[in-house]
This record gives structure tokens, sequence and C-alpha cells, in this order.
């Protein structure tokens, strides 16, 4: 999905293929360069995944016929099969656009920012009380569903991506010339300040900790969309289609941002080199601050659709989903935007499989999901400390 | 000069006087405190907040005896998080106060569990109003009690009611990692075993918000019932994201599901969920109408599950001060109150009659199995007891079986 992915010096074996002229007409073309490649993309993360999942799950399924008595481990994935994938898929999108925002600012800024979880909560919350409002008005059934769900994103969104500017030029900003140390700290601190201040606005406005959106009065998301795969049907949630088909969208509109766009390609000049940019006459500030905003926005959107889907949130929602998607961001590549998209989609999925099979071995079980996923990270990171697609930055001494 | 000393003198004179009378004057009027320790804040504070207003309810009505004594009872609430470091922590201030005779709480085993240990090495009594692992009182502290029924009981109640009443043959268990869950969790697996249910799975997760992944296996497998032994902050959310992705079976759980919140995280997937629980709704108790109407004046809202029982433990600790003072003829012992605590006999509370055992559990528990009827939260004290059983606590059955010599 970046410029490092079309770059002519990686193009092993399509090498004729790429210096045909058909392709060089192509790759020129709008549709294919922001639309087609980067869905097929997407499409092959998902499928490489999934496929690699599925061919480990019966492995094990092969090695550990029936882990319990009368359970026949095969017959159990082929029946959770779509389920997972589905599950795995839905929250991968998840993972995957909270780890946008911590690549995008470690891209320009070259730290973590740890308060980009509570960014991701603060999308929830957004999301809970503008549904509240309307709810209270009597308006949610009266808004077509399609409309209010992407009205809901886009201010949540908006909201979150000023916070995250906001953050940015009060926490941040003094601290660009500290050592790198010092601004994580800080965003360890944002962090707490602002699931406390969230904590605070929720008890003094409607005095709950537990915030359940009101989408049981939207008969649109109540209903499962029954699935048909071979024998077995899958109930898919209609807040699962949501978050893989908003997530799509919303990553395409990133992808032609950043690669499509003069402010995307001052973010990436300054993700190159921000002094020499700054020489360039790029706004080093601005694009900094307008960073903050896309990747605030992408947090706010993941935590909004991620609402809809769990139904009920509360202020430490964003611990959990920001460490995961944080490890995927390292797992695709720290900085590198598809390598976030791929390490999301990794992760979600690893999880959704490993939650669907651990529960059959009686001594392990789902409580190891997370030993597991970050065990893979480790042996991932062992072999490729850049990250499945990172660049390899050898150490100036 | 002289004079000058003289006024000196006679000034720290009236000075040590002023003194010794405002000493004599505390003297008079000594402070006693009560602590409540339970979780104000977080997911879990609708249950603890109950407590605590259960027990500020029982000194402002209850105080009398105490002072015509000649003490002051003062409340001192505490709030542990539903976390055993912070509960712990509390503890070790607790304690430090000299003043402090009695604690009320906690809400959670996993923290009662250890709190307690500090409680009882400085002698300060407590009476739980909720806690049920076994493991409370089975450790045999003379300064740990409680009011209520216990989860190797109120497991296999849940089981039995499965079984027998609702005809279920397969079950899947949950449970939330915590001494509490899955203490209850276990106790009902057991039964369940002996009873001839298939378990088909048994699991804990801590996860709070998206369960798909923990949905996938129970919708493959598809269990009559999914027993989840947690609070209902986790599985009222677990059920309405099971019931939404196509799970057509019975849900059931323990005393933690028992709050109006159950309602509103789970919504119409929450109607027909079956609970066992140590603590009926205010409602089913004669004695607590007068409580009710108190509360609702206080507090602006019914009692949630659990205040009753606050209110009854407090009761408890401020009678044995009471009995013990008296003996003492002045500010009692920490040792004192809980021997005169433990002493309690047939005292009427709002929620039975309680009488502690060597152990401090209460003799006999009323258990009971209550079936969720609407999503309406303000329903929620309608909820249908479909059976409840009292059950004697393990040392007090003991005791009837060797009084009763078997012929």
């Amino acid at each position: 999905m970046t410029a490092e992915t079309l770059d002519s010096r990686r193009r092993g074996i399509f090498e004729s293929f790429l210096d045909s002229k058909f392709y060089r007409r192509l790759s020129r073309n709008f549709i294919y360069r922001y639309v087609i490649y980067p869905v097929g993309q997407m499409l092959l993360f998902v499928a490489l995944a999934a496929a690699v999942l599925t061919l480990v799950a019966y492995g094990i399924a092969i090695l550990f016929p029936e882990p319990r008595p009368n359970i026949v481990l095969a017959d159990q994935i082929s029946k959770q099969l779509p389920g997972m994938i589905i599950s795995g898929v839905s929250i991968g999108f998840v993972y995957a656009m909270i780890a946008l925002g911590y690549t995008l600012v470690y891209g320009v800024l070259k730290f973590i920012n740890f308060a980009h979880s509570e960014l991701f909560m603060l999308g929830a919350v957004a999301s809970f009380f503008f549904l509240s409002v309307l709810n209270t008005a009597g308006l949610l059934t009266d808004v077509h569903p399609v409309l209010l769900i992407i009205v809901m994103v886009l201010l949540s969104g908006a909201f979150t991506g000023l916070i995250g500017v906001l953050v940015e030029r009060i926490a941040y900003k003094p601290l660009r010339g500290a050592p790198r140390l010092v601004p994580l700290i800080t965003a360890i601190g944002v962090s707490f300040v602002l699931i406390d201040l969230t904590r605070i606005f929720a008890a003094v406005t409607i005095n709950d900790f537990n915030l359940t959106l009101p989408t049981r009065e939207i008969p649109a998301l109540a209903a499962p969309v029954p699935f048909q795969f071979g024998s077995t049907t899958v109930n898919v949630r209609v807040s699962s289609i949501i978050i893989v088909v908003a997530a799509v969208i919303m990553l395409l509109f990133l992808n032609y941002f950043v690669n499509g766009t003069r402010s995307g390609r001052a973010i990436r000049a300054i993700s190159q080199d921000a002094t020499t940019a700054g020489l360039m006459g790029i706004n080093v500030n601005l694009m900094i601050s307008l960073t903050f905003l896309i990747g605030g926005a992408f947090g706010g959107f993941a935590g909004s659709l991620y609402s809809l889907n769990v139904g009920t949130i509360n202020p430490y929602i964003g611990f959990f989903p920001g460490l995961k998607a944080f490890t995927a961001a390292v797992l695709g590549g720290i900085g590198n935007v598809t390598g976030a998209l791929l390490g999301g989609l990794f992760i979600g999925m690893t999880e959704s499989f490993l939650n669907g099979t651990l529960v059959y071995f009686p001594a392990l079980g789902q409580r190891y999901t997370d030993v597991f996923t970050f065990g893979v990270l480790i042996a991932v990171l062992i072999f490729r400390p850049q990250g499945l697609l990172g660049e390899r930055v050898d150490e100036k001494v | 000069m002289k004079t000058a000393r003289l006024v000196t003198l006679a000034g720290s004179a009236a000075l040590a006087l002023a003194l010794s009378a405002s000493l004599v004057g505390a003297q008079d009027s000594q402070v006693i405190k009560i602590a409540s320790q339970s979780p104000l804040s977080g997911p879990q504070s609708v249950l603890g907040i109950a407590i605590r207003n259960g027990v500020e309810l029982a000194i402002e009505q209850n105080s009398q005896a105490l002072n015509d004594l000649g003490f002051t009872v003062e409340f001192v609430p505490y709030d542990d998080q539903a976390t055993a470091e912070v509960g712990v922590a509390n503890a070790q201030q607790i304690v430090a106060d000299p003043a402090i005779l009695g604690l009320t709480g906690h809400l959670n085993s996993g923290v009662a569990i250890p709190s307690s240990e500090v409680y009882n090495e400085n002698n300060l009594v407590m009476v739980s109003p909720a806690n049920t692992n076994p493991l409370i009182t089975d450790r045999g502290y003379p300064t740990v009690n409680r009011i209520c029924g216990r989860d190797d009981l109120q497991g296999p109640t849940g089981a039995v009611i499965a079984a027998n009443d609702l005809g279920v043959t397969s079950v899947y268990i949950l449970h939330d990692t915590t001494a509490y869950g899955q203490g209850l969790a276990d106790y009902f697996r057991a039964e369940a075993a002996t009873l001839g249910l298939t378990e088909l799975g048994f699991e804990g997760t801590a996860e709070a918000a998206n369960f798909d992944g923990i949905i996938q296996p129970i919708l493959a497998l598809n269990p009559d019932l999914v027993f989840f032994g947690g609070i209902y902050s986790q599985t009222g959310v677990f059920i309405s994201q099971a019931r939404a992705a196509g799970y057509t079976g019975l849900f059931m759980g323990g005393d933690g599901f028992d709050s109006s919140e159950f309602a509103e995280l789970a919504g119409d997937a929450g109607v027909g969920t079956y609970y066992t629980t140590v603590a009926g709704p205010a409602s089913v108790y004669p004695n607590a109408a007068q409580f009710i109407e108190d509360y609702n004046e206080a507090f602006g809202e019914d009692p949630q599950p659990f205040a009753a029982q606050a209110y009854d433990s407090t009761v408890i600790i401020l009678n044995g001060i009471a009995a013990a003072a008296t003996e003492a003829g002045g500010l009692p012992t920490r040792e004192a109150v809980a021997a005169a605590v433990r002493a309690t006999e047939n005292y009427e509370g709002l929620t039975g009659t309680i009488t502690f055992d060597d152990n401090g559990d209460p003799e006999t528990a009323v258990y009971f199995a209550v079936e969720v009827v609407s999503a309406d939260p303000a329903e929620w004290s309608n909820n249908t007891i479909v059976a409840s059983a009292v059950l004697p606590s393990p040392l007090f059955a003991l005791q009837q079986a060797e009084a009763t010599p078997s012929s």
C-alpha cells in the first residue's frame, strides 16, 4: 500500500511482468493504484492468514485427533472455520486501524504514542454519547441506520483526531528535542489522564461506569445475518460486516492520502528525514499535527466500530486492544503502513483461531491465547527484528 | 519580674487544666469507627456502593446503645476497587487506626481472602455480607465471619436445578479466573458431573469486552446451558454477544449476576437467564420493608442486592462492640469484640436469623434460584424465585450429625 511496495527494487519473480508496458500503464491508472491494488492486497493478506492458520489448525488436528474424549478436533474445526475467520477478520481490521495510528506517529516522530489506545477508547465513548443523545431525543429509529453509522463513526473520528492534535500540542511538542524516553513516559502519563478524565466525565453526566450503547433499539443491527457454508450455517453479526466494510473504505482513503496527495508525500518525506524535509519547504509542525489528526481519527474510527460490536464499553477498554495493535504494528514493521494492516489482520486471526481450538485441550484453554499470540510475535521478531514488512535499518555508529 | 513569673505560672496551670478538661471531655465521648471495604469505583461499583450505603444506614439507625455507653460511632468507607492489592493496602491502613473496631466487607472473595489475613493478624473483626468462597471461613480464623451462604453449596444448587428442573443434559462452563468465579464454577462442575450432565467445556477468561472468539466453540458444541461463574459486568456483556451470535440455549450463573445492571448490560438476551444467589432481593425478606423505605429515602433508589446484608453485618458488629464494651466497662479490645461477634446467637436481622458456627459461617443459610424476567433494570426486584432451599453450613451439618446418633 505504500510506495515501498510499489518500489522497483523488490520485484522478485514478477520482474518481467512488472517491466512490461502493460503494467507500467496500469500502475499509473488511478483506479488501479488506489482501489484495486490496495483491495487486492487486503484480500491477499486475509486469504494468506486464513490459509496459513487453517493449515496449522488441521495440522494440529492430525497430531492430536482426539484431545478430549468424544471430541474429534478436525470436525470441530470444520464446524467453526467460517465463524473463526469472520470474527478474526473483523477484530483484525480493528487492530489494523489502531495499529495505523501507532505506525504513522512512529513514522514521523520516531516515538511510540502510548496514549493512542485511549484515543481508541474515546472514539467508543464518543459513539456512546452520540447514540445516547439521539436515543433520548427519540430520533434513533427515525434516522436511516447506514447514515446513522456513517455520521457516528465520522464524528467519533473527528473528535479523537482533534484530541490527538491537542495532546501533541500540549504534551509532546514541548519535548520535541528531549531524549526519546521522555515523550514515551509522557505518553503513558497522558494515557492515564485521558482515562480518568473520561471516568470523571461519565460519572458526572450519567453516573455509570459501564456504558451500554443503545444499539438494541436499532432493528437493523439486532438480527444476525445467516450465511450457509456447506452444511453449517454461520450467523454473522451485522456489526462484524459493518466493521469490515467501513475499515476497507477508510483504509482506501488512508492509502490515497499517504500515497496520492501532497500532504501524504510531505509526511513520508518527514518520516525519512525531518530536518531535510523542513529545508525543502515542508511545514514540519503542521504535518506532524496532521499526522496526529489522521492517526487519532483512525483510532476513533476503530473505537467507534468496536463499540458497535461489543455493545458495552468502559473507560478501560483501550488497554488490551491498544497493546495488541501496538504488537501488530511492530509485527508488521513499525513505521510501515502496509505492515500495520498485515500485522493487525494476522494478530486478530491468530487470536480467533487460538480461541477456537485451545478450548479442546484440557490442560491449556482459552486463557493461554495471549501467551501463544505473543509467542508468535517473539518468534517472528527473532528472525525478522524489523518486522514482517519492515526495512532493515543499519545501525549508524 | 516576680509578677510576670507568677502570671506565666498561672497561665500554664490554666492551660494544663484546660487540657486535662478537654481530655476528660474526650473520654466522655470516645470515638469508635466502623470501616467498610467494597468497590466504590469501577465496573462493580453498583454493588459496592450498595454495601457502603447499607453500612451507613445501619450505623445511623443502630448506634444508640453505644451512644448510651458514652461512645460516638463514625463510619469510614474504603474503596477496594475489586482488586486484591488495593484491598490489602486499605486493610493495612484500617488496622493501623486503633479507633476502628470492626469492618464490613468485601464484595469479592478474591479481595476478601488476602485482606482478611491482615485483619486477623491484628484481631480486627470482619463480617462479610457477600463473600461466598468457602476459604473465607474455612481457615477457621476467629475474626472472620460472613452472614451469607457458601459457593460449595451454591454451585451445586445451580447444577441440581439445571439437571432436575430445567432438563439440561449438556453444559459449557465459563469462569472469570477469580477466586470467586473459578471457585463457583468448580463446585458447579463437580455436582454436574455427579448428576451425569455432559461437560462440553471448562474455560476461564478475563476478557471483558469482545467475546467473539470465545463464543465460536460454544456455537459449534451447542450446549443446552452455559454456566458462567463471574460478575455481571462481564457476564452481561457476554450473554448479549452470545445471543447476537446465534446461541439459543440457556444461561446460568451465581450471585455475581445479581444486580439490576445485569439487565441493562444483557438486554433482551438476559431474559430467561437463571442465577443462584445467597441474597434474595430485599423484597423477599419480610423484615426488610422498613429498610427498603429508609434506603429509598436516604439514597433515592431501591437497594441493590447485598445492601440489606451489609446492614445486618454492621448491626452484628455494633451489637458485638456494645456487648464487649459493657463487659469491659469501657473501650473494649479488638479481641473482645471479635469474640462477642462470633458469639452472636439468634440475631433477628433483615435477612433472617443468624447464629455463627465455630468457623464464622451462619449455621443455616438460604439459597435461591432466580430467573430474570425483564430487560428493564427497574424490574430487577421482580425477578421470579424459582426455588429456594435452607442449607446448613458444613460445620453445623457435621455437628447435627454427631448430635443425632445414627441408629
